[in-house]
């Protein structure tokens, strides 16, 4: 199984997402934001950072990049495609997901481990079960997702809300102000998940959990 | 031709930038101040001559990439 990450100047957290696909069993290669195609490959992940650092909005300038016609293509096709913090800001900008990520409502960058729940099983969610409750870092300052009154609304109605911010041990839960504590969410078609918090930074040694490696194990093995 | 593009959120559509700036202006003493809202400015300087072609062009850009309409609200004026 082959995963293609889609790197834009300034992306940063590649390096974590090819080692968390690869200790699930995928086999990487890269695509350039230049590229007017991507490589073959079964899944297509768009890792965070700050590409061309943030400006204008976060994600603006990288979702008109020529590469992003060619993700949107496979988008398209169905080949299942997975957006991290500054990746699902740009999915969002390409108009793969619905809504915006606005500065985080207490203006601060927010970097700490949250309690993600899955609320739905889906073609991206490995082998987690709904309802089980993930340890995962979260390192954003525009993580507030904004959905008005109907697209909330809709999205509840659809089922669409993949991953929500849970209260920790400490009572501490949604760290940015997110509309409905939302962190995770699914496009129409099943094929298009984008999510603030990194579940890359909780595959392996020296991090601080490794509840997201079946997430992987279980996204790679399904396109094996 | 240059076209001056106001980028501003739109109504009900938190501000915490806003909110920080009203704040310290009180800080500073400047009482009265209701509320403030952060928004751009983006200057563009345009070839051509004919101002309703080069709206049209303008609103184009702001709806492919100067605005966000989800959140975000823009005025166009040509200084």
């Amino acid at each position: 199984m082959k995963a293609a990450l889609v790197l834009f100047p300034g992306t940063n957290r590649e390096t974590d997402m090819a080692d968390a696909l690869r200790r699930a069993g995928a086999d990487v290669v890269t695509a350039w934001h230049r590229d007017p195609e991507l490589p073959a490959a079964d899944l297509v992940v768009l890792p965070g950072g700050f590409s061309h650092g943030d400006y204008l909005r976060c994600g603006a300038m990288a979702a008109r990049a020529p590469v992003m016609a060619a993700v949107v293509r496979s988008a398209e096709r169905g080949v299942p495609v997975l957006g991290v913090c500054n990746g699902f800001q740009i999915l969002i900008e390409a108009g793969l997901l619905p809504g915006a990520l606005l500065k985080n409502a207490g203006l601060q960058f927010v970097c700490r481990t949250v309690h993600l729940r899955l609320e739905r099983r889906c073609r991206l969610s490995g082998h987690l079960e709904a309802g089980d409750i993930i340890r995962v870092p979260v390192a954003h300052g525009d993580g507030n997702y904004f959905a008005d009154r109907d697209l909330a609304a809709r999205l509840e109605d659809e089922d669409r809300v993949v991953f929500r911010y849970v209260p920790d041990g400490r009572g501490d839960g949604n760290p940015n102000g997110s509309t409905g504590d939302i962190a995770g969410i699914i496009n129409q078609a099943g094929n298009v998940l984008g999510m603030m918090p990194h579940p890359e930074d909780a595959t392996g040694p020296r991090q601080q959990s490794r509840d997201a490696l079946p997430f992987f194990e279980g996204i790679v093995d399904s396109l094996s | 031709m240059k076209a001056r593009v106001h980028v501003t959120l739109k109504d009900g559509v938190l501000d915490p930038q806003g909110k920080a700036i009203h704040r310290a202006l009180e800080t500073l003493g400047f009482a009265g101040v209701r509320d403030a809202r952060q928004g751009k400015v983006i200057d563009l300087e345009l070839d051509g001559a004919d101002e309703s072609d080069a709206r049209q062009q303008v609103d184009r850009m702001c709806r492919q990439l100067l605005a966000n309409t989800v959140i975000e609200d823009y005025t166009i004026e040509f200084v």
